[in-house]
């Protein structure tokens, strides 16, 4: 363990490192900081829309499939678990616990994709499209029949671009995640380095925060 | 043990010759990066400058053919008169070509690159290869930026700022996919500025030389550090918001078109609460090195170091808070703009500091008046002209009568050219021997600096009145209206001015392209200066630093009683017999 801190902790000048953190590791820290304002400014400008135009938003369970992501949702904090428990295996050694662990959040991981993507057909079936509801569909009929907010357009603009950033971004992990995986399955991860398991968690496990807000106040309040 | 197994080991100090494609196309070595940088952002400063001859002889001389304007397409100058549409372009294109390509890449990807492994003693970056597609997502996206001339409809016309709706319906400019491409280009441009200032902080932090405390960093090095941490939370602001204007325009979301029940102020308030830490972007950088230029050319320590390193940090902070404005004239509440007017004065204490530094380096100096010195020190007598214009449009009720204006394009042209571009001049000519191993011919270079200050001034200085006598910005003839044909005189001295100040470069890209294949060796500290870059040869090898240097003094140590052969002291020079005396107090 102190073996495995002190190699971390040099560059391969053989020199200390200021921070005392590996590069890897403090670039995906500072990189999360650029990805906290990118998240704030779609978080920020969906909160003023929707201070400003209250009556463009559907409530809750109107149009969205809250059940549906909600279990969505239950797999994704999962994930999160498993990506701690293959990072605690490799820490311990357990290579096998490690390999099971990432093909866990692996598969989990995409499924989380898929199940996003099914849900975005399946809305715009019903007529529920960016630019607010799709003419002459199922939606646009309830909406002139006054069950739904007459327009919508700013509510499928957010729902759309947020959630669908975050799909992205959890794409983007998935393919990274894939890769690490794959050098788990080689055995490139040892107890004293497994920076690319430590650095892929942490990108995660921001993913799976941002999710929590997003989720919040997309489709609960 | 662990160290053998660093993915990013790109194994420095090696002897062997990479392929030519490795070594200069997709090169890892942030020298080389920085000289990609420098390139690209000279050819883009050129492209900007030519845009803005145009736009000069418009304003100038309405109603003469555009000299070689018979070589532009029906679709831009029908007879050799510009389009009022083409002339929105060029408006646009000269704003976002100088600002995103090239003062931002010249001061934070060409000396970013350059000077901050050198100037901490490492041997790269932390991440060479990440910044190696921070290069390379650059060029893309000038690419796509530049296509937009060539498409129908014409390259982007909403002005750099984009303002939402005129950019958000492609019925109000006229330019439909000009539009789209600006925006693709700026989120591209971002996600390059993001890799690039990962890579930046991560250095700095971890990978400083032995003896490289935070107080001993130069100030070059804490300017750009202070300017990444502005680019990282800066630009995906930006990014967010191009993307999601981009969605209006594409797939029909309605986020900033009133039309679709949006927010078009939504829009100005992400883009200025971007917009106002890129002014710092823009300026920090060249405050940075234009300190260790005086120091350099005043032969004495930089006056008031910790104080220096304050005003970045509080100027950087500062700029979060003052965003509004950009928006006085948005019908936000007084009250809130009361707030904006005194924390953007407050931003003149710092600035302030810095100028009085600069000059209680320069009292009493021994000073040498080379090149990069003559820039630098014109940078500070530009930078106090432009920032005390900036304190007129602080204040809300002067800014009313201003506000878009021709004294608000003197001001910007006063902080952007005769701040930042003086600056990059001085860092050039500075920086060039270490760059490219040769000496820049000084006798050019001391005409080009001498033509460029006058016809600066002659250009820039004018457009205050214009400003005061109500000449609108970004008009495309301002002789249709009365008010303004007194005015025409003006206009067309600053038109001659601005084609004399376009000729006088002429002079740099001489210096420039000949002093690389024929100027006189560089040694390796041609001006004697202290930081570590100039213990290494010049241009430095693959690596930089055959050992890890070991730091011992702070960066400005000149004239020091302590040593009696020099008047400078490197960093890591040990003075045996001598005990090392504590930098920077």
């Amino acid at each position: 363990m102190a073996n495995a801190q002190a190699a971390a902790m040099v560059s391969p000048g053989g020199r200390e490192l200021g921070s005392g953190v590996y590069n890897e590791k403090l670039g995906m820290w500072v990189f999360l900081g650029s990805e906290v304002m990118f998240f704030t400014a779609l978080i920020g400008s969906y909160v003023i829309l929707r201070f400003a135009t209250p009556d463009a938003f559907a409530a809750p369970n109107a149009i969205l499939n809250v059940p549906l992501t909600g279990v969505n949702t239950f797999l994704l904090i999962c994930s999160s678990v498993t990506m701690v428990k293959a990072f605690a295996a490799v820490h311990d050694g357990d290579q096998r616990g490690l390999r099971i662990y990432l093909l866990a959040t692996l598969v989990i991981g995409a499924t989380f994709v898929g199940v996003q993507v099914y849900e975005y057909i399946h809305l715009v079936h019903s007529g529920f499209i960016p630019a607010g509801y799709a003419e002459g569909s199922h939606l646009a009929e309830r909406a002139a029949a006054g069950e739904l907010p007459p327009s919508i357009g700013i509510y499928g603009s957010s729902f759309y671009a947020m959630t669908g950033f975050h799909g992205f971004h959890v794409t983007m992990g998935v393919i990274c995640m894939s890769f690490v995986t794959l050098k788990a399955f080689r055995g490139k991860y040892t107890r004293s380095d497994h920076r690319g398991v430590e650095v892929i968690g942490l990108y995660w496990h921001f993913v799976d925060l941002v999710w929590i807000i997003l989720f919040t106040i997309v489709y609960l309040i | 043990m662990a160290t053998t197994a660093m993915p990013h080991d790109t194994a420095h100090g090696e002897t062997h010759e990479l392929p030519f494609i490795r070594k200069y196309i997709f090169s890892t070595d942030h020298k080389t990066i920085g000289v990609q940088f420098l390139l690209m952002s000279l050819l883009f400063l050129f492209v900007g400058g030519l845009a803005a001859m145009m736009i000069r002889w418009q304003l100038g001389f309405p109603d003469t053919p555009l000299p070689g304007g018979a070589l532009l397409p029906e679709t831009m100058a029908p007879g050799g008169f510009l389009l009022p549409e083409f002339f929105n372009s060029l408006v646009t294109m000269h704003g976002t070509l100088m600002v995103f390509f090239a003062i931002m890449p010249l001061l934070v990807g060409v000396f970013g690159n350059f000077l901050i492994p050198l100037k901490i003693g490492a041997p790269d970056m932390a991440f060479p290869r990440l910044n190696m597609w921070s290069f390379w997502t650059a060029v893309p996206a000038g690419i796509i930026m530049l296509s937009g001339f060539f498409v129908e409809g014409g390259a982007a016309g909403a002005g750099w700022t984009s303002y939402a709706p005129l950019a958000a319906n492609g019925e109000y400019t006229g330019v439909y996919l000009g539009q789209q491409l600006w925006l693709l280009s700026i989120a591209l441009l971002g996600l390059s500025s993001i890799l690039g200032a990962t890579n930046y902080i991560t250095t700095v932090v971890n990978l400083r030389a032995p003896g490289m405390t935070w107080f001993r960093l130069p100030l070059s090095i804490w300017a750009l550090f202070i300017t990444a941490i502005l680019v990282l939370l800066a630009i995906p602001i930006l990014s967010g918001a191009a993307i999601m204007l981009f969605f209006d325009q594409t797939i029909g979301t309605h986020f900033f078109d009133p039309t679709g029940g949006g927010q078009p102020l939504l829009w100005q308030h992400l883009f200025w609460y971007f917009g106002h830490p890129e002014v710092y972007i823009l300026i920090l950088p060249g405050m940075g090195v234009v300190s260790d230029v005086i120091a350099n050319g005043s032969r004495k320590p930089v006056f008031g170091y910790h104080s220096m390193v304050y005003a970045i940090i509080g100027i950087a902070f500062l700029g979060w808070l003052v965003w509004g404005h950009h928006m006085f004239q948005s019908g936000m509440n007084p009250a809130l703009g009361m707030t904006f007017m005194v924390s953007t004065m407050l931003i003149a204490v710092p600035s302030a500091i810095k100028v009085f530094n600069w000059m209680g380096t320069m009292w009493r100096g021994n000073i040498r008046f080379h090149v990069p010195m003559l820039h630098a020190v014109s940078f500070v007598a530009m930078f106090v002209i432009g920032g005390l214009s900036g304190v007129f449009m602080a204040s809300t009720p002067v800014d009313i009568y201003f506000h878009d204006t021709y004294f608000i394009v003197a001001h910007i042209h006063y902080v952007l050219f005769g701040g930042s571009l003086f600056a990059i001049f001085a860092a050039i000519t500075f920086w060039y021997p270490k760059m490219f191993g040769r000496l820049m011919n000084p006798a050019l270079g001391r005409v080009h600096w001498f033509l460029t200050f006058v016809f600066f001034n002659m250009t820039f200085w004018p457009m205050h009145n214009l400003g005061v006598g109500g000449h609108m910005r970004r008009i495309y003839d301002p002789n249709q209206y009365a008010f303004l044909q007194p005015l025409a005189g003006t206009n067309r001295f600053i038109t001659i001015s601005a084609l004399l100040l376009f000729t006088s470069q002429i002079l740099f890209a001489v210096n420039f392209v000949v002093s690389w294949f024929k100027g006189a060796k560089a040694s390796h500290n041609p001006w004697e200066d202290n930081g570590l870059e100039w213990t290494v040869p010049s241009p430095p090898p693959h690596g930089n630093f055959s050992a890890t240097p070991t730091v011992l003094h702070g960066p400005y140590e000149f004239s020091s009683p302590l040593v009696q052969d020099a008047d400078f002291l490197p960093q890591s020079r040990n003075l045996d017999a001598l005990p090392a005396r504590p930098a920077g107090e």
